[in-house]
């Protein structure tokens, strides 16, 4: 399971990193029209298909392999540096503190994320800032929540106990004894996290709000084609299949990595 | 028990006031200027600057929020730029639609589900357990969209079984009234036996409601799957096959009934989720649900609107939320603990 994940993972990394070397025509991520080889259905030498302006779609596909990552990438970094700290602080503090900021975190998760994730961006100018900004305010309260969980639980052990009894400083006690052990649950859900950001950051620029033209995402692609695919089925699936598999290999490293790492969840491999 | 209502209700409360100051926020701070937004792009100073105080951006910022929430708790939620009428009135008319999709889209994920994941537990580790373990996380990783315009391609217009767009047929209105009691065409026709109205409901209601069930079908799965392999290994489960009980037994009549609380608990998340995927599907299908008036919303800009959807699915949310920990606390004592 986990090796299958790995595998797909990484042959999506290569594909990202060397797609100038790979893709057969480079110069058709960006803007580009070649107004005779329109809407060619697929062939040896465009084996996707051309779409509307005439554009090798195997290259757009290959390029587009590294906006999605990318943006993955950004939002679970924004989401983990913004809802561990505070999680960490709500957890080992209590009291006040924890019920306020878990009333925030209440409040983001009653909203589902790709409809706020929507409404942000339908008010921002649409760019790939305003995407992984707007995903990465509906994604950061779940951190903090499950972090606050585990510092919670940490907290009463006897090893925090000890440390106070030490004198250790409660900043220190956090940074050098809590994180470290919190951050496994965080690890996991980061790696089951990337799909589901990807199917969102896809779903954003599928209604237009996300990355904008000439830009080869893959949610893009297959608005584009949209209009016209019914005749011309190659401009939809090639691009949607991408994001399945992204999607789908993410899911299954995560997966695989949950049954290694958090035994309760052990899928009896 | 009573305790525990109050808590919960208080903290729906607090919720639901939160997500209006967050509605607030997108529509009327975030954006660059809402007046400019309400008056067109062809508006004049003059009429810029009344836009400006029909929507009351020249009061100070406590004093438009004290007029937004009490706007929305007297029912005026805006009026949407996109179709001139209160937006509260477009809410209710899309309602019935995403409400049968959504239904329809979850009575499929159990009815799939459930079955999936005993077999999957049944046979762990052998060939049907990877094959029911694959498709579950297919399920959960689809792109909704393109599934549904897949979905359309093959099965509108190569096979022709289906068709493309719609709730019902439209024809259908000209031969008879379309009963309107629900405003749900299935529901509707049901109740008034008309037969031709339920089975181009029905119809119309199985790619839509496919594509939207397929990230419920893989959470029940794996859900179902874990449970009942976690349940397979406690003492009474060993109890059960000691006393000579078979393998099938177990899981059908002893497993199943304590798999029920997560998975109810996990359908409230999936309605969420499966809401928002409407979104997507809905403008595929043209079905005049809330996804079809969000999309349409957000194409146009039309921020009441969209304000009004995002505010309205949270209410919705909440409020599932609550039932479900209700129930959750009638059957299971154990949670008022916490």
């Amino acid at each position: 399971m986990l090796s299958a994940g790995v595998i797909t993972v990484g042959a999506l990394v290569l594909i990202a990193v060397f797609a100038p070397l790979l893709a057969p025509f480079p110069g058709d991520a960006s803007v580009a029209t070649h107004p005779f080889s329109v809407l060619q259905a697929p062939t040896w030498l465009h084996p996707f298909g051309t779409d509307e302006v005439g554009r090798d779609i195997l290259s757009r596909v290959m390029y587009g392999a590294r906006i999605s990552p990318l943006i993955a990438v950004a939002v679970l970094l924004i989401a983990t540096v913004v809802g561990v700290p505070l999680g960490l602080v709500a957890g080992y503090f209590g009291g006040v503190l924890d019920d306020v900021i878990m009333r925030v975190t209440d409040i983001f998760l009653a909203v589902p994320a790709l409809l706020l994730a929507l409404a942000l961006s339908s008010v921002l100018t649409p760019t790939i800032g305003s995407t992984i900004a707007a995903i990465s305010v509906t994604w950061w309260p779940w951190y903090a929540r499950l972090v606050r969980g585990e510092a919670a639980s940490i907290r009463g052990r006897r090893y925090i106990e000890s440390c106070r009894a030490l004198g250790i400083p409660r900043w220190r006690i956090l940074w050098r004894h809590v994180l470290p052990n919190a951050t496994t649950p965080v690890l996991v859900q980061m790696s089951l996290d990337f799909g589901t950001v990807i199917l969102t950051a896809s779903a954003l620029s599928f209604l237009g709000l996300g990355v904008q033209d000439p830009s080869p995402d893959w949610g893009l692609m297959v608005s584009e084609g949209q209009a016209y695919f019914l005749t011309n089925w190659w401009l939809v699936t090639f691009p949607g299949l991408a994001i399945l598999i992204t999607a789908l290999a993410f899911n299954i490293l995560g997966d695989g990595l949950r049954d290694r790492l958090d035994p309760r969840h052990r899928m009896f491999q | 028990m009573t305790r525990y209502a109050l808590r919960r209700v208080g903290l729906s409360i607090i919720v639901v006031s939160g997500v209006m100051v967050l509605t607030f926020l997108i529509s009327h701070v975030i954006p660059a200027d809402p007046a400019v937004n309400w008056a067109g792009p062809h508006a004049s100073a003059s009429q810029i600057a009344r836009a400006r105080v029909i929507l009351g951006l020249n009061r100070p910022v406590w004093s438009q929020i004290l007029h937004y929430f009490s706007g929305i708790l007297s029912g005026n939620w805006g009026i949407s730029i996109r179709t001139h009428r209160s937006v509260l009135s477009d809410l209710m008319q899309a309602v019935p639609a995403s409400l049968e999709l959504v239904g329809a889209a979850i009575a499929i994920a159990v009815v799939v589900g459930i079955p999936l994941g005993l077999v999957s537990a049944r046979y762990a580790v052998k060939f049907p357990d990877h094959f029911v373990r694959l498709f579950a996380v297919i399920g959960v990783s689809m792109p909704a969209f393109w599934l549904a315009l897949i979905l359309q391609l093959v099965f509108s217009r190569d096979l022709h079984w289906f068709p493309t767009a719609g709730e019902y047929n439209p024809v259908l209105a000209y031969a008879h009234p379309i009963p309107h009691i629900t405003g749900i065409p299935l529901i509707d026709g049901l109740l008034r036996w008309d037969w031709p109205l339920v089975t181009s409901s029905l119809q119309h209601l199985v790619l839509p409601a496919c594509v939207v069930a397929s990230y419920p079908v893989g959470v029940v799965t794996r859900m179902v799957r874990a449970k009942v392999l976690e349940v397979s290994e406690e003492t009474h489960s060993q109890m059960i096959r000691s006393l000579g009980f078979s393998e099938r037994a177990l899981l059908g009549r002893f497993s199943l009934r304590l798999a029920w609380s997560p998975v109810v608990q996990v359908l409230a998340l999936v309605f969420a989720y499966s809401l928002a995927n409407t979104f997507l599907v809905e403008a595929v299908f043209d079905w005049p649900g809330l996804g079809n008036y969000a999309a349409q919303s957000i194409e146009t800009l039309d921020v009441p609107a969209i304000a009004g959807v995002t505010l309205f699915v949270a209410m919705v949310y909440v409020i599932l939320n609550l039932l479900v920990d209700l129930a959750q606390a009638l059957f299971d004592p154990r949670v008022l603990i916490s």
